[in-house]
């Protein structure tokens, strides 16, 4: 497919954070970059996010959690995407995550994972760069 | 089967990726596009398209998911379509309006997709046109266009809905503004939302001496409703109005509309078939450049060029330019 076409990108919060202020200064940095962002809200379930990925053709999936779920909640929703048939989409993982949890991450399908002091000019760095690749 | 063919084929069949990446397609892709548009268009036609339009924190999209509540529970399906504005500045947009509707996103009767103004009205309106038929084609009932109308709106909503919805909202401070830039004439139903604030009933007289003043000569008059949609209050006599204007327009004129529209849509896709066919060969045979520097050197002017070049082209058309 040809790659002409602007980036979209879902910024999702799945699991019970109270907040999402770090997920919308993302969203806005991402928007600043050029991309469209569909942005989803507190709340959501993995079913959510994988149906929201596949109904508005999301090139990427960033996730964002706070709350700790992440081991349980990130598998679910790469599993839900292959399920869709969503192979392409690049999933990325953010807010706190432990370093030692990482590579079981990226062994289910979530492509890298930002802490939440990762300069946002990374991020962008890193998913122009692997979208690109497709 | 070409890619395509799979896309109408799943189109067709109700198939979600389908209907997604056919709208990708639309935005991205329009020559594309249009191949698959003309496979679905004879499937297209049988939806109601409800426009909703409005200043921004208006409630548009807090109605929205009301509505679809409603709808669905009288078992109808529903596409919705989303749009807000790109930056000017960088071309990225940031898309919310999923936020107040998440609720039905996993509902398989429910498909929604956000999009983006891309900066390109004429585009725009075709794309959001086009994106309707996908989803009237997959056999949506009912499709619900979101727009932010502030007056002059980059999507002309009247063109592709069948009733407009304008939502204003008291306190947003651009009520009297809006009426101002024109968003009163494209009405067919007006909508206080949040009429839980207490100056509600003032936007209400507002609306309602506005539609006094111009309506006498149009058969159908405007209603003004009150809404909540917080709290869902109002939208079943909003859905109520909507249903009336659609009896309205099947007795009424609804035809010579159609016909006018669809003239509308045909002249543009002449003029857009014609203009990148001439356009394609001038630029292959490089008389383009050859054009451009004679009006450069000022030897002919565009109008002159242009007409020169057609007079060949065009033999067969009697038209007295
Ligand atoms: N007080 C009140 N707030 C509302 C009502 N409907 C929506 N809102 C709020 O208004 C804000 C904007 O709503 P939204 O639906 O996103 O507006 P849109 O920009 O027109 O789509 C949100 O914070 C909503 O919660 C209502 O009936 N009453
Ligand atoms: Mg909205």
């Amino acid at each position: 497919m040809s790659r002409k076409r602007k980036i979209r990108i879902v910024v999702a919060k799945p699991g019970l954070d109270s907040h999402d202020r770090g997920a919308k200064v993302i969203a806005r940095a991402f928007r600043d970059a050029g991309m469209e962002v569909i942005y989803t809200g507190l709340w959501q379930t993995p079913e959510q996010i994988a149906e929201t990925a596949l109904q508005e053709d999301a090139d990427v999936v960033a996730l964002s959690i706070l709350s700790g779920a992440h081991m349980t909640l990130f598998p679910k929703i790469t599993e839900l995407l292959k399920k869709k048939g969503l192979n392409e989409i690049l999933v990325l993982g953010g807010g706190v995550i432990p370093e030692e949890d990482i590579p079981a991450l990226k062994k289910v399908g979530i492509a890298e994972v930002f802490g939440p002091d990762t300069h946002t000019g990374k991020i962008i760095e890193f998913i122009k760069e692997n979208t690109r690749k497709k | 089967m070409n890619h395509n063919g799979q896309l109408v084929e799943g189109v067709l069949k109700g198939d979600r990726r389908s209907i997604a990446r056919t709208i990708t397609l639309i935005e991205n892709n329009p020559s594309e596009a249009r191949k698959v548009i003309s496979k679905l268009y004879s499937h297209t036609g049988k939806a109601q398209i409800i426009g909703i339009t409005g200043p921004t924190g208006s409630g548009k999209s807090t109605l929205i998911e009301r509505l679809v509540k409603e709808l669905r529970r009288k078992g109808k399906s529903v596409g919705i379509i989303a749009v807000d504005p790109s930056s000017p500045f960088t071309g990225g947009a940031f898309l919310g309006d999923r936020i107040r509707m998440q609720k039905h996103s996993i509902d398989g009767k429910v498909f929604i997709r956000s999009m983006a103004t891309r900066n390109s009205s004429g585009g725009l309106a075709r794309a959001t046109r086009d994106a309707v038929r996908v989803l009237d084609a997959s056999g949506k009932e009912v499709a619900i266009v979101e727009t932010v109308g502030a007056g002059q709106s980059e999507v002309d909503i009247r063109k592709i809905a069948h009733t407009v919805v304008v939502v204003l909202a008291p306190g947003l401070g651009d009520d009297i503004q809006a009426i101002k830039a024109g968003i009163m004439e494209i009405g067919d139903i007006f909508v206080v939302n949040k009429a839980d604030r207490e100056n509600a009933d003032a936007s209400v007289i507002d609306i309602e001496t506005t539609i006094n003043m111009s309506w006498e000569k149009k058969k159908w008059r405007p209603p003004v409703i009150k809404t909540t949609a917080a709290k869902g209050e109002g939208t079943t006599e909003l859905l109520n109005h909507i249903s009336l204007h659609m009896k309205y327009l099947e007795n009424e004129g609804f035809d010579k509309q159609r016909r006018q529209d669809v003239e509308t849509e045909l002249a543009e896709a002449i003029k857009q078939k014609t203009t990148d066919s001439i356009i394609g060969e001038l630029k292959r045979t490089g008389e383009l450049e050859e054009l451009i520097g004679k009006i450069l050197a000022k030897k002919t002017d565009p109008y002159s060029a242009a007409d020169t070049l057609l007079k060949e082209r065009l033999k067969g058309f009697k038209t007295r330019t």
